[in-house]
């Protein structure tokens, strides 16, 4: 097992290296041909993990892989933790990846930076595994870490866009606010438990529950509520939840594969994967569980929301991707971590294909983004056309379509929960179906059907992708459909039992189980609920909007132009931001500089004495005239003084 | 089969002496010059090398001792040795120093012999600063370290050469001179120069506080700590690279081991009495002098002020332990430890950063931040060797740079959550001064013609990068035989903190 797991891990590590640093010596086809092999190792070796785990009940192994250091009693290790909850995470990592890959080929085969992008690529693979087997939360934060890094790298990867660099940067230095509160939750897991081993934490995690924290000598908290909600602002960051969100928008200036695989598929996840993984810390805090659904709820129906005035493509998406995060965050604040988990994976998959649906058309329009100058797309492309329409169906939580198990069930677990944040919730994720259809579907008509709306020349070109697009495209749309069909055993039956804790008095799951007579009672059991109809609604306006009448949404613009300008403007956040933090910053920055290092201590303090040494020495230089008489003078006085000092005493 | 040789006094003298022969070899050819210093930093190396091998871990005693009566009237002695906290640092002056030599190869074309002899000799003072036993032969090692930098500064420095020279040696004169108060008090209430047995004198309270903030001013001058660190990013502007490179790797780091030498175990009780004024300091420090980083338009000044919020790791990591139980001694041994790994570290990841720096200057003549910009599309290899440096400088886990933080800011949140808050927020201050600085420099379109002409890493600049780039990943991803170096002399240091050293 131990090999096995290590071969997993090293396999795109070691592609990414041999694609990075001999990039030019295996040439372009040897680079893509090396990384695929190196992460279809990893997917195939998943796959037998995925056996052992499932059949041959070695359901919940740890293993060390070597002492990262030792101080006194402290030891912090590097290994892997591998049960269903790792094992569905490589699986879901690995084949989005591979996929990815593949895709890959066709998209960025003009770049000059094709290998560098592959390296990348595989590297991102090789972090992200290190995230999802840790068996420690050290391990955790270096991948975590490492993925953010990749990140970067990606974003930026077309170094020479300003727009790119600025996003990057923007991105890391987002992710950093989020890991700064993650890091203090390491540092308060560590003070309590005095290890940092998931074994070991959760199992001592109910004996401490009593306990506090002094934040101050008079306020105390519970050890749990600072730990949880210090390890959610981390999760805040990585998957993008209001307000730590905006650097995901921005992302999308990376080439189009990275925003399928990372910031859709699986580093964004990661957040959410985190929470899951430490069910059994978050279980015993009601106050951090209330905030979550709180974060989550916003996210998901505000973000929705501003998906709707987009205009490029690929911002619906990563504003859809904003959305459906914030819908499996209040998921895990209701205790529906396993439904969290199932909609990760669903989404996983038909996330990863609209965007390299979009990906798709993008390339077939020579980089055009714009969705104006997009339309009537289905005649010229119909593999993307039908692809990108089940991943739609499926994201919109149509009746049969693996997006509907999981985002049903989501709404009934908040509908569920007993938590007082649970109906504010459950009011905003059923409010975000109608948005989510409506947004979703006029992307489809903006696309794909109505007239044509680009120029004559991009028009005759217009041809569907070649295979190793349209592959990926295909292989994508499978589970997108299909996917929801293991809620039986994701959701309702025991495959996280040994993952996933849930405390006895959070009810919510445990009553969806009782509901729960298999598919077709789950799907019937729907038309009971708003759900469905909200999706049918969002559908149908948006086929008024902008297939029927089209002019209309035009004249609705004009009428409503305020929120139509809070939206487009994105609620502001990102003005806001950048004046209050980093024009702040650095103003904060230039006064410390300027006043106080050089006005204060060098001005004042440093050149300032050296002032008073200089003052002071012209001063007593005038006493040293060199003339004899002076200092004759001098002495006659001074004789004088003692004197007559002598004869008044 | 070596505990025969004095091996500690070839350490010094080998790079002094050898440095005396390179200035001789000035009159064969400057190829000579060369290959001298090169073998002689190179047989430094390889000397520290075998004291590392023969170095034994399990033991906090110190080692390879020697012990020579020198000024018998007032007891100074001859005294050498080294523990668990001295042996890393001596490998590091021996691995930088080497590097200088070939990154300063070409760069000092006028008076090289001088140039490369000053390093020598600086090698072998510094080194005598680590393993000196006695505080007399230490003061006088700490003391003349300072006179080959004023030289490298003064006559191979930029512009502002001879403000930065009189403001780096007044600044530090004036921190040595309480130093040597310090010491001839020691020695008048008690006789003896050697440092252990003057950690085991006891002192008074007053004499202690005394003690300790004539310490403090010496070493947080040298670390240095706000508000008495304005003379560095001054040095480093004017310094040639070489310069710098020693500077920020080694020097700053005498600092950091006299806390450990002299403070700490000498006046346990004081370094208690007063840990609150040197933590709230250092995280002045990480905090003022993060924001005071971002504002910098010259590089060298950007990486110097990170310097010092780094350095403020150290002293953070140095005087936590004071406010963690006694039954919490794990923490803070984690905190001891931290603050180590965090200099060693700062010594690689600093000097790679100047030796960045150096290689653009070399090319450009410039360290303004706005006179580059795009140098990825010139300069592929460097601009990989750069984000690495920047990522590491940020503190990313799996580089050297993460390992010293997290120790420290784990350790503090055992002490004081709001020690660890502060602190922790070098990971977005960090982060930001650092890629704002590569987003300007680096990426982008090719910023104007003479980034145009840039020419990509060579040969010797590229090992020198990749050495350093090896140790600083190689300690992220396995620090551990790092600290079981350290380890036995760090729960030494530990137990000698708890105690008092107060008169019964």
């Amino acid at each position: 097992m131990k090999a096995l797991c290590l071969t997993i891990v090293l396999a795109p590590l070691i592609a990414s290296m041999l694609a990075g640093l001999f990039g030019r010596v295996i040439g372009r086809s040897g680079s893509h041909w090396v990384t695929i092999l190196g992460v279809a190792i990893s997917f195939f070796l998943s796959l037998l993990v995925f056996k052992q785990v499932i059949f041959d009940q070695v359901s919940h192994t740890s293993i060390d892989i070597y002492q990262w250091l030792v101080v006194g009693d402290l030891s912090f290790k590097i290994g892997f933790l591998i049960d269903p909850l790792t094992v569905t995470m490589m699986l879901v990592v690995t084949f989005v990846s591979l996929m990815v890959h593949i895709y890959t080929i066709g998209y960025m085969h003009n770049d000059p930076g094709y290998q560098r992008f592959f390296s990348y690529i595989s590297l991102f693979t090789f972090s992200m595994l290190m995230l999802v087997m840790a068996n420690n939360f050290l391990q955790l934060f270096f991948g975590w870490e490492a993925v953010g890094l990749v990140s970067y790298l990606l974003i930026g990867f077309w170094y020479t866009r300003e727009s790119a660099i600025f996003a990057n940067m923007k991105a890391f230095l987002v992710n950093r606010v989020g890991d700064f509160g993650f890091l203090l939750g390491i540092g308060a897991v560590l003070a309590v438990f005095n290890t940092l081993d998931y074994e070991s934490v959760f199992s001592q995690a109910p004996l401490i529950n009593t306990q506090t924290f002094a934040i101050t000598e008079n306020i105390h908290w519970p050890v749990m509520t600072v730990i949880c909600l210090l390890l959610f602002v981390g999760a805040m960051g990585k998957s993008a939840q209001v307000p730590l969100h905006v650097w995901l928008p921005d992302s999308m200036e990376g080439p189009t594969p990275i925003s399928a695989l990372i910031h859709a598929a699986t580093m964004v996840t990661a957040g959410i994967f985190m929470v899951a993984r430490m069910s059994p810390l978050f279980e015993l805090s009601d106050t951090a569980l209330n905030v979550i659904l709180i974060i989550g709820a916003i996210t998901a129906f505000f973000m929705g929301l501003v998906g709707i005035v987009q205009n490029d493509i690929k911002r619906v998406v990563a504003y859809s991707t904003l959305s459906q995060l914030g819908y499996m965050t209040v998921a895990l604040g209701a205790s529906a971590y396993s439904i969290a988990i199932f909609h990760l994976f669903t989404h996983a998959f038909f996330k990863a294909l609209l965007f390299l649906g979009a990906g798709s058309v993008i390339v077939a329009l020579h980089h055009e983004q714009d969705m104006r100058n997009m339309g009537g797309l289905r005649k010229y492309m119909p593999i993307t056309y039908w692809t990108a329409l089940i991943g739609t169906l499926a994201l919109i939580g149509f009746p049969g379509f693996s997006g509907f198990f999981s985002k049903d069930s989501i709404i009934e677990a908040v509908y569920h929960s007993n938590l007082p944040a649970a109906e504010f919730a459950y009011w905003l994720v059923l409010a975000g179906v109608f948005v989510t259809a409506f947004y979703s579907f006029r992307l489809l008509f903006l696309v794909f059907h109505g007239e044509s709306r680009m120029d004559a020349h991009t028009k005759e070109h217009l041809k569907e992708s070649p295979k190793v697009i349209t592959i990926p495209l295909i292989l994508l749309a499978i589970p997108s459909v299909f996917a929801g069909l293991f809620i039986g055993s994701f959701v309702f039956g025991d495959y996280f039992a040994q993952s996933i804790f849930v405390a006895e008095h959070h009810q919510a799951v445990a009553e969806l189980k009782e509901h729960y007579h298999g598919i077709g009672s789950f799907i019937s059991h729907a038309f009971q609920g708003y759900a469905v109809y909200l999706a049918f609604a969002g559908i149908i306006c948006a086929w008024f909007l902008y297939l029927k009448q089209p002019q209309l949404a035009e004249s609705l613009k004009q009428k409503l132009q305020i929120p139509y300008n809070v939206l487009l403007n994105k609620y502001g956040i990102d003005e806001l931001y950048q004046m209050l933090f980093a024009a702040g910053s650095r103003k904060i920055g230039a006064f410390c500089d300027s006043f106080g290092d050089r006005l204060l201590i060098d001005g004042l303090v440093v050149n300032g004495s050296a002032n008073i040494v200089n003052w002071f020495s012209s001063k007593v230089r005038g006493i040293q005239t060199g003339y004899l008489y002076d200092y004759a003078f001098v002495m006659i006085i001074g004789l004088m003084i003692l004197l007559g000092g002598l004869f008044l005493q | 089969m070596f505990n025969s040789l004095p091996i500690l006094s070839i350490l010094i003298w080998l790079p002094i002496i050898g440095g005396l022969f390179v200035l001789a070899a000035k009159k064969v050819s400057v190829g000579a010059v060369r290959w001298l210093s090169l073998i002689i930093a190179l047989a430094t190396l390889a000397v520290s090398i075998v004291l590392m091998r023969g170095f034994d871990n399990s033991q906090y005693a110190m080692q390879f001792y020697e012990h020579t009566p020198w000024i018998e009237v007032f007891n100074i002695y001859y005294a050498l040795g080294v523990d668990g906290i001295s042996v890393p640092l001596i490998l590091l002056t021996t691995v930088i120093t080497v590097l200088v030599i070939i990154a300063g190869w070409e760069i000092a074309r006028e008076r090289i012999a001088e140039y490369l002899a000053a390093f020598l000799i600086l090698e072998g003072l510094m080194i005598g600063v680590f393993c000196a036993l006695d505080a007399i032969l230490f003061y006088i090692f700490f003391e003349g370290m300072l006179i080959p930098m004023f030289l490298i500064i003064g006559m191979w420095g930029g512009p502002r050469r001879v403000y930065a020279t009189i403001k780096f040696f007044l600044y530090t004169f004036f921190g040595s001179v309480f130093l040597l108060i310090a010491l001839i008090y020691l020695y008048l209430n008690s006789g003896t120069f050697e440092i252990a047995a003057l950690q085991l004198t006891p002192f008074s309270e007053n004499q202690q506080l005394f003690l300790f903030l004539a310490f403090f001013i010496a070493f947080a001058v040298k670390i240095p700590m706000w508000p008495v660190h304005t003379w560095l990013p001054d040095a480093h502007v004017e310094a040639p690279t070489g310069g710098s490179v020693v500077l920020a790797a080694i020097m700053l780091k005498v600092g950091g081991y006299g806390f450990l030498r002299f403070s700490i175990p000498i006046t346990p009780y004081a370094s208690n009495q007063l840990a609150y004024l040197v933590i709230a300091v250092s995280l002045i420090a990480v905090v003022y002098i993060g924001f005071v980083a971002l504002a910098q338009r010259d590089m060298k000044k950007l990486i110097a002020y990170s310097s010092i919020a780094h350095m403020g790791f150290v002293t953070l990591g140095f005087f936590v332990i004071f406010k963690l139980a006694t039954s919490n001694s794990s923490y803070s041994e984690l905190a001891l430890q931290g603050g180590m790994v965090q200099m060693i570290s700062h010594g690689f990841i600093s000097g790679a950063m100047f030796l960045c720096v150096g290689v653009l200057y070399d090319r450009m003549h410039s360290r303004q931040i706005a006179d580059y910009g795009g140098v990825v599309n010139t300069m592929p290899k460097f601009a990989t060797f750069f984000v690495i440096f920047a990522m590491a400088n940020a503190g990313l886990p799996g580089t050297s740079g993460f390992v010293g933080e997290f120790m420290v800011i784990l350790a503090s949140f055992k002490a004081n959550v709001w020690f660890a808050f502060l602190a922790a927020t070098t990971l977005i201050l960090g982060a930001a001064y650092t890629l704002w600085m590569v987003k300007r420099v680096v990426f982008g379109e090719v910023g104007n013609d003479e980034v145009a002409k840039l020419k990509d890493l060579n040969g010797r600049e590229f090992f020198c990068l990749l050495v350093l780039a090896i140790l600083v990943l190689w300690i992220g991803l396995w620090p551990a035989p790092l600290i079981e170096m350290m380890d036995a002399s760090v729960s030494h240091l530990l137990y000698q903190a708890q105690q008092t050293n107060l008169p019964l």
